[in-house]
Order: C-alpha cells, then structure tokens, then sequence
C-alpha cells in the first residue's frame, strides 16, 4: 500500500513526471496528432478518458488477479481490457455523438495502442495504489498528457509559418521542440513532493 | 515491391539502413528514447525486442492461414503479449537490478507500434524463412539505433560506456543528456544525420541517371 497524498499524486503525474514529456510514454500519437491545435485538444480529451476507464480496470483486474494468484496474465489481461474498452468508447462515441466520432476518424481505435495507456496501469500497479489514488493517478496523467499534446500543437501551428530549413522541416523540428518543452517541464521538479 | 523478386539478404539489410524502424520508419519511439539513457539499457532493450520481434513473426507467419481475418489484430496482440510476458520474466531471472532499472518498459513492448506493425505487414503475408529474416533485420536495425542513442546519452551524460569511466574526474558531465530531454535532442541530432545521408544518396543517384541519360 502507497500512502502518498492524493494532491502529490495529481502534481506529480501531470506536471513533475509527465507521460510524454519524462517518461516518453505515447510518443506516437504525441508527434502524429499534434500538428493541429484542435485535433490535438479532441485527442487530448479522448486519452484521458481511455485512461480513466483502464485505470479502474486495471484495478479490479488486479484484485482478481491477485485472488487467483496469477501474476504473470497482468500483461495479456491489461492489453485485451484497454482494447475492449477502446471499441466500447467507440461505439458510445458513434450513438452519442456521431460528429465528434467522424471528427476523431482513425486515431480513435489507435488508443489501444497507445503505450501511455498500458503504461499507466503498470505504474499504478506496480506503485500499489489504492482505489482513489489510482484514479487521482489516471486523473493526473490524462491532464499532463493533454496539457503536453496541446502545447506541442500550439508551437507546431508556429513553427509551420516559420522559415525553417527544408532537412530541419517535419519530424526533427518535432523533436527539438519536444525536447525543449521537456527542459521546461523540468522546472516543475520538487513540486508534489 | 509486387511481382519484384527480393533477395533474401535483402529481405535482412532493409531492417538496417532502407527501413530502419526508428530512423527511417519512426516507429517504436517510446522505448527507444525512455530506456537509452545507458547503453547497457538501451542494448538489454533492443535484444529484448528483437526476440519478441523474432518469435511473433515465426507465430504469426506460421499461423497466417488459421486466423481469421476479422481476429487478426487481437490474436497478435495475445501472441505478442505471451513472448513479452516470458522475456519479462526471463530479464528478472537473469538480473534483478536491470530488471529495475527498466522498470515497466519491458512489459511495454506489447505496445510496441513496431511489433504490431511487421505482424500485420509482414509476417501474416509472408512464408517462414521471410519473416525470419524480416524480425531480424528489423530487431538488429532497431538494436543498432537504440544502441547509438544510448551510447552517445552515456558517453556524454555520465563520461563512461557500459559503465566504465572513459575521462580523467575534471570531465564535466552534461547532465541534461541523462534527463529525459537528452533523449529527445540526441534523436533529432541522429534524425537530422540520416536525413542528409539519405538526401545525398537520393542526389547522387539522381545525378548517376542523368549522366548515364
């Protein structure tokens, strides 16, 4: 059992170790998506709420798991729950709002593959967090995930009028920006603690 | 590629230059930048990834006309997640402190887009032999590039390789090269690099047609 403070918990998965930026999870959707300020936002969104989802998941699973003493489906289980729960958020998203569903297109059913996802359930997992902790958790780095792809967008629309060398342009510009922004997330250390 | 022979060396080397999945491809990022802060890391990762890379083609390739179209995607993430689960395990008997110091990115190779990706577009098309080739180019282009990262992140970082000091104590480390930012400059550092070799290759090519036109 973790006794960490539920805001300690929140500060440090958004801001102090941010999924993207230090701990490089979901990198994919992170340079792929975020060439838009609005798709960036709606992926943002849609993460989070994936991440919500599999983190409860990802508790009870462990329960189970526990109960029956089989450590070694962790991996496996996690993996058919996050993509079971991805096709579900699917077609709720395509009953309740079909024009956000049209508007998400493909990067929708790419979550799964997301490695922030699975990722987080490991950690809170690995960590033992309780029930309200682990959705704090989910919380936090849903946020710190958004807070990172909107920002990355929002210098990338910049950049895009910028006058940038052609061998520079595209992925490499990319990752410059990414590894500045990572330098200033740094500031954020000591906090939450 | 349709109706072209290729050869089987080939089928090997485009792993490591051609397509190679980091540079080229830029696939499979998130391990390659987490875990190469050291080159003992980032070599125990590509070797990790190689084998699931290689078991899940041979699986996928020789089960290819048993799955059903519609079960594909599922049944290769199952299969991928066995081998992780079994490399996971293995890595944790072997040595303990690695173990740690990967923490949960071994066990996140199941979401590695690379795997996945030669699953779906190499292996359950392909006979065997191919996909044996293919996962091992692919996993020793994919060795080779976490290798560099890591290798440079240690070098520059820490002032050793492989954990041996390589420079007299009045080296002074850049630290910001073991932070996850290093991680980032290094790759577009790599990135930039393999774009110009190959823009000058394209050039050269280009001029060599002209000449002989």
């Amino acid at each position: 059992m973790n006794d960490a403070s539920h805001w300690s918990i929140f500060v440090n998965a958004a801001l102090v170790n941010n999924f993207v930026l230090a701990y490089f999870l979901g990198l994919c959707p992170f340079f792929g998506i975020s060439a838009k300020l609005e798709t960036a936002a709606r992926m943002g969104g849609a993460v989070s709420f994936v991440m919500l989802v599999a983190s409860v998941c990802a508790y009870l699973i462990n329960l189970l798991l526990d109960a029956v003493n089989a450590p070694y489906l962790r991996i496996i289980s996690y993996i058919l729950v996050i993509a079971s729960t991805v096709q579900l958020v699917e077609m709720l998203m395509r009953k309740l709002s079909p024009a956000t569903f049209r508007a998400m297109g493909i990067f929708l059913p790419l979550i799964t593959t997301n490695c922030a996802i699975l990722g987080l359930a490991l950690f809170q997992t690995n960590r033992g967090y309780g029930f309200t902790q682990a959705v704090t958790y989910a919380l936090g780095a849903g946020a710190g995930f958004a807070l990172a792809l909107v920002l990355m967008a929002g210098v990338r629309e910049k950049l895009d009028l910028g006058n940038v060398p052609d061998l520079v342009k595209g992925i490499a510009a990319a990752f410059i920006v990414a590894g500045i922004l990572s330098l200033s997330f740094m500031g954020f250390g000591g906090l939450g603690r | 590629m349709l109706g072209k022979e290729v050869s089987s060396t080939d089928e090997f080397l485009k792993g490591l230059w051609r397509e190679n999945p980091v540079f080229v491809q830029v696939l499979g990022l998130c391990p390659a930048l987490a875990v190469s802060n050291t080159a003992i890391n980032a070599l125990t990762m590509g070797l990790a990834t190689t084998f699931v890379l290689l078991m899940s083609g041979i699986s996928v390739s020789a089960l290819r006309n048993f799955i059903p179209r519609e079960a594909r995607i599922v049944s290769f993430i199952c299969i991928i997640a066995s081998f992780v689960t079994a490399v996971d395990y293995v890595i944790q008997a072997i040595s303990l402190e690695l173990h740690r110091s990967l923490g949960a990115f071994i066990a996140l190779i199941v979401v590695n887009c690379l795997i996945l990706g030669r699953a779906e577009a190499f292996a359950s098309k392909n006979s065997l032999g191919r996909s044996v080739l293919d996962g091992l180019g692919m996993g020793v282009g994919f060795t080779v590039a976490l290798l560099s990262i890591g290798v440079i992140r240690e070098i520059l970082g820490s002032g050793s390789l492989f954990g041996i000091s390589l420079f007299p104590d009045t080296f002074q480390t850049w630290t910001v090269m073991v932070l996850p930012s290093g991680g980032f400059f290094v790759t577009a550092v790599l990135l930039l690099l393999v774009n110009w070799l190959r823009n000058r290759e394209v050039e050269a090519e280009k001029q060599s047609q002209e000449v002989a036109s």
